[in-house]
């Protein structure tokens, strides 16, 4: 294993050959903030809220992508950095129905927290205010297209972990909306095993336990750590 | 020449509204309305969302009483899921709806009408007002403050937040009571009562300054309707509907909540946004009826507490019959607030309080759910329709203070003609007409389901209805 040794936000790390800035500064205790990454699961760069700035390099690059290099430097938090990411997240809060305070994951969402700790206090832009369904014909779970980000790490949970690959994303730009199987309601669904997966790693109110109501929702992840580990590594960890 | 005085906006209320007052060529009042200028449009706005968020969703009707709407709809959809809550939950409903009475009784007491009873209604505009009260009896005013706080620390203690907790929720509630809560709320309790027994004093010593205004604003008979326990006391968050005449008489009795659409109709004016509900056997406007403090008074038979059912056998002589006076609603606010005090008392040493198991568990089993509850002001009734998956279809507001509207209409009338001349506006003429209104306390962003600017006008018409003046502030 070739390890590489760089700089992060001033801070000398070393990591892996292959892994990418965004996981070897979390390693590090560097936190970049993300709502399309999770631990377990594929990458797929769709928030582009990681986005870093190397020396050297004109454009940002996004940090769960870019494969660390010997002798890189990065900067995690710039003012640059922070008004980009206000952008996205202001972005996202006008794109759909956002609104906190009557969604079932307020308080524990990380969209929600995300922009309380970008400061952000009001949106910049015009509120599309789209008219989206909600699906609650699953028995057990609810989809909330109007908390949706597209995030997508509901598709790879199931494609990649559970291996049903019920979810998947249709539409283009921001119309894009989250369909099971062929467009079908959740609930009436062949592929889907009702395990859940989906539900737990959705990072805002778009997925939810049905019957949970206003600031109910609350996620347990443990499982992602445990199977990837028993998987990768035979070991039955929690 | 014929006038039209508008009052706009009314101040000291909860919420946006104006009044016009009506003069013809004489100058003499013909007749008067109160408008409801503000649309809120929470019945649409909840269509197609899951009815368990219908609790959190409909509380952000309002700042001053989430908690009615919690309960009536927490209890819609309690009867959606076709469940029987656990007896702490139904416990934790009642102490905190408790709570909530208090609280917002004591905003409309103190800080909105004390004004008017202990500085007078003639007292200059900017004297007359909670700092205008501070000056002459900070004490008093302190007290006053203190018992809200005392019913908003329990709806935190209980609920986690003062303003709109996410604690109420189809099934029961969402989490339990702790001992720490309950003995914080058991100690505040003597100072409470102490200061009931103070206010009460204080207003029944100035009432006989006040026998003009007891006669002429909103002095009339109608009907009374609110909720009794089966025992014919006073009930708020759980018994069956009762209607009293004036002459003291039960006009209705038993009548199911869930059925209140057989027996209550809802009107609409172009000139409000607020509804004219009547009691449907008598029509439309004859079937006038008062809901809230005065009402839940004259219908019960007693308060089922000890000081509250003293100061209501002495309340209940002001009436031949019932009592019929909207400026009684004061008093009866002030003995309401003792019977919530006692009641939270009771219910922080009742054991069945702190039990653990808070919610019960079910999938939706009907279609249609009805919750309702005594809210301050008066009943409430949430009307839920949902589909196969627990969507709203349909949903349907009863808010005690739009049952209050016709009632509001007619003593504004009443206090315009004894009060209010064209020939010679002046302040304290009008303060008296917005004194009838704020009898009712009524909160108006709950009744029209809220947006513009706070404002409170009186316009002068002619019989044409040309605008001749306008007092604006």
């Amino acid at each position: 294993m070739n390890v590489n040794t760089l700089q992060i936000d001033r801070k000398m790390v070393t990591g892996r050959e292959g892994d990418a800035i965004f996981a070897v500064a979390w390693e590090h205790g560097i936190h970049i903030p993300r709502l399309c990454h999770i631990g377990g699961l594929s990458d797929v760069g769709a928030c582009r809220l990681c986005m870093v700035e190397i020396e050297g390099q004109k454009r940002l690059q996004a940090s769960c992508l870019t494969p660390i290099q010997e002798g890189m430097v990065v900067r995690t938090d710039t003012p640059r950095l922070r008004q980009h990411r206000k952008l996205i997240v202001e972005l996202l809060l006008a794109e759909r129905n956002h609104i906190c305070s009557v969604c079932v994951a307020d308080g524990a969402c990380e969209l929600q927290s995300l922009a309380a700790a970008l400061g952000i206090d009001h949106v910049r832009f015009r509120y599309r205010f789209p008219t989206l369904p909600v699906d609650t014909s699953h028995e057990r779970f609810g989809l909330d297209h109007n908390r949706c980000i597209l995030c997508t790490r509901c598709v790879r949970v199931c494609d990649e972990i559970e291996g049903a690959h019920t979810w998947d994303v249709c539409g283009r730009g921001a119309n894009s909306l989250i369909i099971s199987d062929l467009g079908e309601p959740w609930g009436e669904s062949e592929s889907c095993t009702s395990c859940g997966k989906c539900v737990q790693v959705c990072p805002t109110g778009a997925l939810f336990d049905k019957g949970k109501t206003i600031a109910e929702m609350r996620r347990d992840r443990g499982f992602l750590k445990y199977i990837v580990t028993a998987r990768k590594e035979k070991q039955w960890i929690g | 020449m014929a006038e039209r005085i508008q009052i706009h906006p009314v101040t000291r209320v909860e919420g946006h509204a104006k009044i016009s007052i009506y003069v013809d060529d004489a100058g003499e009042v013909t007749s008067a309305q109160f408008h409801v200028t503000e649309f809120r449009g929470f019945e649409k706005l909840c269509e197609g969302r899951p009815f368990h968020e219908m609790p959190g969703l409909m509380s952000r009707i309002c700042g001053i009483c989430p908690i009615s709407h919690i309960l009536a709809s927490s209890k819609a959809g309690d009867m959606l899921l076709g469940v029987e809550i656990p007896r702490a939950a139904a416990k934790q409903r009642r102490l905190v709806n408790h709570a909530q009475i208090l609280q917002s009784h004591a905003l409309s007491f103190f800080h909105l009408s004390a004004p008017d009873l202990f500085l007078g209604m003639d007292a200059p505009p900017s004297k007359r007002n909670i700092f205008g009260m501070l000056e002459g009896d900070a004490d008093f005013v302190r007290r006053g403050i203190r018992l809200r706080q005392f019913g908003q620390r329990i709806i935190e203690l209980v609920g986690g937040k003062k303003i709109h907790p996410a604690w109420g929720a189809p099934g029961g509630v969402l989490q339990a009571i702790g001992a720490a809560e309950r003995d914080e709320i058991r100690s505040s309790i003597p100072e409470a009562i102490e200061s009931l027994h103070e206010a009460l004093g204080r207003l029944k010593r100035v009432l006989d300054s006040f026998a003009v205004e007891i006669e002429h604003l909103g002095n009339f008979p109608t009907l009374f309707l609110g909720t009794v326990s089966p025992e014919g006391e006073l009930e708020y968050y759980d018994g069956l509907i009762r209607i009293g005449d004036a002459e003291g008489n039960i006009v209705a009795d038993g009548l199911d909540p869930l059925r209140y659409a057989s027996y209550l109709g809802e009107a609409s004016e172009e000139w409000s946004f607020m509804k004219l509900p009547h009691y449907k056997p008598l029509g439309y406007p004859g079937g006038l009826y008062r809901v809230g403090p005065l009402a839940r008074l004259n219908i019960a038979k007693s308060a089922g507490t000890p000081l509250a059912n003293r100061e209501m056998t002495e309340f209940k002589q002001r009436g031949k019959g019932a009592v019929c006076q909207s400026f009684h609603y004061h008093l009866a606010r002030l003995i309401e607030m003792l019977h919530a005090v006692e009641s939270i008392e009771q219910l922080a040493d009742d054991p069945d309080l702190m039990r653990e198991h808070v919610r019960a568990q079910a999938g939706q089993n009907r279609h249609h759910g009805v919750g309702s509850c005594e809210a301050p002001r008066g009943t409430l009734f949430h009307d839920y329709e949902v589909d196969d998956h627990g969507l709203i279809r349909r949903a349907n507001l009863l808010i005690a203070t739009s049952q209050n509207n016709l009632a509001m209409n007619q003593t504004v009338e009443q206090a315009a003609r004894y009060f209010v001349s064209s020939r010679a506006i002046q302040e304290g003429m009008l303060n008296r007409v917005e004194a009838g209104i704020r009898c009712f306390d009524p909160c108006l962003s709950c009744s029209t389901h809220a947006f513009g600017q706070a404002s409170f006008i009186i316009e002068i018409r002619n019989a044409a209805g040309d605008l001749l003046q306008q007092i604006t502030r």
